[in-house]
């Protein structure tokens, strides 16, 4: 589900989308008690913020309390459903990969993965306008016991919506922008042997761009998915 | 002092243990009835303690594992020592509580200081004499059942065959033998083969307090799953299944997280069972799995903040609660340093406070009110007033007699039956 960025056929999407419908349809029926007490105060989208809020939160525990996370991922999934009725459903009734995240941080711990994994989730809430939503507050959750905490991967993520996956394409130039990738590109790195030069190298690289940028995402969604060690940071070839 | 996390009595209700989130556990005995002190009338003093679990670094993991007591229970008595289990996330120890009264005097090897002394002088033999000296109460390890958990354990149950117990984190239960360490059985594994289609978690489990085939586990959902080991060997289908349907008409976004049980304890008896979710708690006929007997509100005010307590985490909170002797009262914390006993008999039920500043020691408590409507009467305290930091999650009662113990926090509280 979460490898490799596919998403599911929009056939799929409808599907469930009616099986979710069906069932939790109370939601839509504006003359519902629950949902007409609702204080205009307390808006669906402002508890999806604090939902995902504490899913963070919770995800970035270098051991989250499960019990916690599953509560919170299953209220978040329920708001999700309530906001967005209509229109194409993130994998709602696909449960979040965020409990995956949770095994494999249990499973193993890589300083380097981690920090590129918190600062691409700084990023993305900044971009969301998560920004905005009321300050995580400072004690809730277990107290955080990091020794180079392992963050959240792709679930949370997957649970933000499906502008998500546009957010990556997009996103990802802008997030290894700052590198000065100047030192690859000089010749001096260049390999000397014969029948070789760095300047034709370099050219099907820059035409291959837009596929090189689609494997360097794939790349990219696996090292975060936990599925491929990280070696080194995608590159320079731009 | 540190948060305690857990309390428990005896058998006997002699004893009652407390562990806290240091690690550390302190066991009080009730002291013997005295003509000449009167007003002592089996009161409870510190009996022993002793440090429980140290935190853990686990290096393959770089995890910190604390080493907050989550539960105790305590074996039944079968010698003059006593033995209890006590457990933090992942290791759970077999703790011997002895006496020390007599201590052994003119041994023929070493001198009264310990020294050795020379063979070679020693011209005459002789038998050591016992004599008495100050009582010492020694705590000592005697089993350590580790390694066996991945996630957090929240129960441990002895069995009524006083062989075996069983311990329960987030998603499996494991069978033990007292005897055996090395070893444990896998009866209850709901983990899914993909972590990602993970909904519910276990959260609670126990075993019969007389068929030693029978255990019964509380999810996250508000399901209770009874299972029986005769049946086979891994229990993941269950015998019975316990499932109150939603009420459609309070249904709301946090329907799911207030309707998590937080505690399971059979009664005595063994014929009911008892559930504590957010807001209530349900005694269950182990006959009847379709809703339970009874329905009790703990503090049903708080139906109308369920937002205000969702942001504040309050919402997670994990409140136990227990029966008496003879099954006939139930009691169960709150918030603001309040607990709450039912009487099953009467259908009463009545609201009272742990604290020092609002109570006199052996003076009666008063009994409180929380005021939901506009006017607030005299005494009467209002929802929005309530202190959500003083949670009393943790009580027992004394398995014969009136008295609870009621942990507020840092404090632990003794009350008893007034005497006239």
């Amino acid at each position: 589900m979460l490898s490799k960025g596919l998403k599911r056929k929009r056939e799929e999407e409808e599907e469930e989308e009616k099986e979710s419908l069906a069932v939790d349809a109370w939601w839509l029926d504006p003359g519902h008690p629950a949902v007409t007490q609702a204080s205009p105060a307390v808006t669906s989208s402002s508890l999806f913020d604090l939902s995902v809020l504490k899913l963070h939160h919770s995800l970035r525990q270098s051991e989250p309390d499960l019990r916690h996370l599953v509560l919170v991922v299953n209220t978040l999934r329920r708001i999700q459903a309530s906001m967005a009725p209509t229109a194409a459903l993130p994998p709602v009734s696909n449960p979040p990969a965020a409990p995956s995240m949770a095994d494999n941080l249990l499973a193993s711990s890589d300083a380097a993965l981690s920090a590129s994994m918190a600062s691409l989730l700084e990023d993305l809430s900044h971009i969301e306008g998560l920004s905005q939503a009321p300050q995580p507050l400072a004690d809730e959750g277990p107290p955080g016991r990091t020794v180079g905490g392992t963050p959240p991967g792709l679930g949370a993520l997957d649970l933000l919506g499906p502008a998500t996956g546009c957010l990556l394409d997009d996103g990802l130039e802008g997030l290894f922008e700052d590198i000065d990738t100047s030192m690859y590109d000089s010749e001096l790195w260049a390999p000397t042997s014969e029948g070789l030069k760095p300047s034709p190298e370099e050219e099907p690289g820059k035409e291959e761009a837009p596929e090189l940028d689609e494997a360097e995402l794939d790349y990219l969604m696996d090292v975060l998915v936990g599925t491929q060690a990280l070696e080194r940071p995608p590159g320079p070839g731009r | 002092a540190d948060i305690i996390s857990t309390v428990e009595f005896n058998y006997s209700g002699d004893l009652l243990a407390t562990g806290d989130k240091g690690g550390r556990v302190v066991i009080f005995q009730r002291e013997q009835e005295n003509k000449s002190r009167p007003h002592s009338r089996g009161e409870y003093n510190v009996y022993s303690t002793f440090q429980s679990h140290e935190p853990e670094f686990d290096y393959l993991k770089s995890l910190e594992i604390e080493e907050k007591i989550n539960k105790i229970r305590w074996l039944p008595q079968q010698n003059a020592a006593h033995f209890l289990l006590s457990t933090n996330d992942k290791t759970i120890k077999l703790w011997k509580i002895s006496e020390r009264d007599k201590r052994a005097e003119g041994y023929n090897l070493k001198d009264e200081d310990g020294r050795l002394r020379d063979p070679f002088r020693i011209t005459a033999l002789r038998v050591p004499i016992l004599k008495p000296m100050d009582l010492m109460v020694e705590a000592s390890p005697r089993r350590i059942f580790a390694n066996a958990h991945t996630y957090h354990i929240n129960s441990i149950s002895v069995n009524s065959d006083h062989e075996t117990y069983l311990s329960a984190d987030d998603l499996r239960i494991n069978l033990w033998h007292l005897e055996i360490t090395d070893r444990s059985f896998n009866i209850v594994d709901i983990k899914p083969a993909n972590m990602e289609e993970l909904t519910e978690v276990i959260t609670a489990a126990e075993f019969h307090p007389l068929q030693c085939n029978v255990l019964v586990y509380s999810s996250s959902k508000g399901t209770v799953r009874l299972c029986d080991m005769r049946s086979s060997a891994l229990c993941d289908r269950h015998s019975k299944f316990f499932e109150e349907p939603e009420d459609p008409s309070s249904r709301s976004f946090f329907s799911e997280i207030i309707s998590s049980i937080s505690d399971v304890k059979f009664s005595h008896s063994g014929r009911y069972m008892m559930t504590r979710d957010y807001l209530s708690v349900k005694v269950w006929d182990l006959n009847m799995e379709t809703r339970p007997v009874e329905t009790l509100q703990v503090h049903e005010y708080l139906r109308g903040k369920l937002c205000s307590l969702y942001e504040n985490d309050c919402i997670f909170d994990k409140f136990e609660c227990c029966w008496n002797g003879a099954d006939s009262a139930i009691m169960t914390g709150s918030y603001n340093n309040f607990f709450r006993m039912f009487d099953r008999n009467t259908q009463r039920d009545v609201t009272l406070e742990a604290s020092r500043e609002n109570s006199k020691p052996r003076a009666s408590l008063k009994p409180r009110k929380v005021c939901t409507g506009g006017k607030r009467k005299k005494d009467e305290i209002s929802v929005d007033s309530l202190d959500f930091n003083k949670k009393i999650l943790h009580t027992a009662w004394h398995p014969v007699e009136n008295i609870i113990a009621v942990a507020a926090t840092n404090n632990l509280y003794i009350f008893q039956d007034k005497v006239n």
